[in-house]
């Protein structure tokens, strides 16, 4: 047999620890939830992390450290200026490098005795269930939706967990989809946010510890999966809220009707993921200018409850004449220099004749720092149409 | 029935930066309506232009999906909390 230089001889299975790795391991060693036993679990267990940025940092050095025998890195990425707030595997000298290059040495650094697989590449359908098979547990530290259906989809095809973790802003998640019996992500969240709907894709930004907590969490759960102890967060999203640093856990059930891991499956193969996000072909649901709207049947009812509402009427003073809910008149051409008049700190509806006006109104007062403002969605001829027919139309 | 929302942090711009809110009602739906009433802004974020709660928010009594309840027509208790749980993938930007 032709021996192909390079290649590392791994041997199927470990049986034994050495000398050097029973010190270094001492501290699981001398728990009887671990032992020699778990410990050879670990050097036996194939973990493939997708994505080395934020989630990635904490996920590598806590899996290498543990003695993860064989730890699969994928990401395509140069290290960035940007990233240092909190990928915490590469310092300043390796800006510039491909992350999965700075992330190897690193974590070869802390644990010379792990084999570490880099695939410098960008996951797709064409290339995940090949990526995928060689390893135990997948691990999600992605950034995008497209991604994440991906990796859950060849999970499921390929019969793999995927820990999966995410954040946004101060907010994490974290659960083990696709655990024997389990939910997959398609259960949960059976389809994406159309792009530009979810805030977080315009937002941006994040606390950089969080992605270390978050990442850390999914470092405890696969460990607890390679060792087959406690209980896994399979069937279980956990929540944590950094800034009222709080947990919280629901329920994922199994959705029987799921397409990708139901009872009558209609998804067998890996589609296109941008596609199925509405990326590809710049799709785009239209910008939505988060104008905040009333119906007139609502502001009646608020109204009648006596709610305190000032109501605004942006109209011009001859149109006021016609006919007026009493609202407090000021021409929308008026608005800028009076706008003064109006208190901030009350709730104000906005109306003109058909809701056109008055969406500029509220606009313009939204960007002037109002908050308690909604614009009467069709004016004063929905009124008249929904609330007060004696209201005449004009 | 004394109900507690919770708003997730994608959503407490536009519910005037709060992060629980509370309502008397009788059903999940109820609080949900109050919710939108209150905070008009949250409405297209949480409901499809026909009224139907988006594919990608999921809803909670308590621990359990109202998917497997009795969805908006859940009836709460006092002291139940409904929370809002939004998909997020990350820091991304598109």
């Amino acid at each position: 047999m032709p021996i192909i230089t390079g290649t590392p001889a791994v041997p199927d299975t470990r049986r034994t620890l050495s000398k050097d790795e029973i010190l270094r391991y001492s501290r699981h060693l001398i728990m009887p939830e671990v032992g020699m036993e778990g410990q050879l679990k670990l050097a036996n267990a194939k973990v493939l992390m997708i994505g080395a940025g934020g989630l990635g940092a904490p996920l590598g050095l806590y899996l290498a450290a543990a003695g993860v025998g064989r730890l699969g890195v994928v990401d395509f990425d140069v290290v960035d200026f940007t990233n240092l707030q909190r990928q915490v595997t590469f310092s300043t000298s390796d800006v510039g490098r491909p992350k999965i290059q700075a992330a190897k040495e690193r974590l070869a650094g802390m644990n010379p005795s792990i084999r570490i697989d880099t695939f410098e590449t960008r996951l797709t359908s064409s290339n995940a269930l090949d990526l995928f098979r060689d390893y135990d547990i997948i691990i999600d530290g992605t950034d995008n939706f497209p991604t994440r259906y991906l990796v859950n989809d060849s999970c499921v095809l390929l019969g793999k967990p995927n820990v999966y973790g995410s954040i946004f802003r101060f907010e994490g998640q974290i659960t083990v989809f696709n655990y024997p019996g389990g939910p997959c992500y398609r259960c949960l969240y059976p389809e994406p946010p159309p792009p530009g709907l979810v805030p977080s894709c315009a937002e941006g930004g994040v606390l950089g510890v969080l992605p270390g907590i978050v990442g850390a969490l999914q470092a405890m759960e696969t460990i607890k999966l390679i060792l087959g102890i406690g209980e896994p967060l399979a069937g279980r999203l956990l929540l944590f809220d950094a800034l009222g640093m709080r947990f919280r856990e629901l329920r994922l059930r199994k959705n029987p009707s799921c397409p990708v891991c139901g009872e009558h499956r209609t998804i067998h193969e890996l589609i296109d993921y941008e596609e199925f996000c509405g990326i590809r072909g710049e799709e785009h649901i239209p910008v939505t200018t988060g104008i905040p709207e009333i119906t007139p049947t609502e502001l009646k009812a608020r109204l009648d409850r006596g709610d305190d509402i000032f109501i605004l009427d942006v109209r011009e003073p001859h149109e006021f004449q016609i006919c007026h809910l009493n609202g407090y008149l000021i021409p929308l051409g008026d608005l800028p220099k009076r706008a003064g008049e109006l208190d901030s700190s009350r709730e104000i509806v906005a109306h003109c004749r058909s809701g056109k006006r008055s969406a500029d109104a509220v606009q313009f007062l939204r960007q002037a720092g109002f908050r308690k403002i909604w614009n009467l969605r069709g004016g004063i001829l929905a009124w008249s149409d929904e609330v007060d027919p004696s209201v005449p139309k004009y | 029935m004394a109900v507690k929302l919770e708003i997730p942090t994608a959503l407490r711009q536009f519910a005037g930066k709060q992060s629980t809110v509370e309502f008397n009602a009788a059903t999940v739906g109820d609080a949900l309506k109050q919710l939108t009433g209150t905070y008009a802004d949250l409405r297209k974020h949480l409901y499809t232009e026909d009224g139907r709660i988006r594919s990608f928010v999921n809803i909670y009594l308590n621990d359990e999906d109202i998917r497997y309840l009795e969805k908006e027509n859940t009836p709460t208790k006092d002291g139940d909390t409904i929370s809002i749980v939004p998909s997020i993938a990350g820091g991304a930007k598109s």
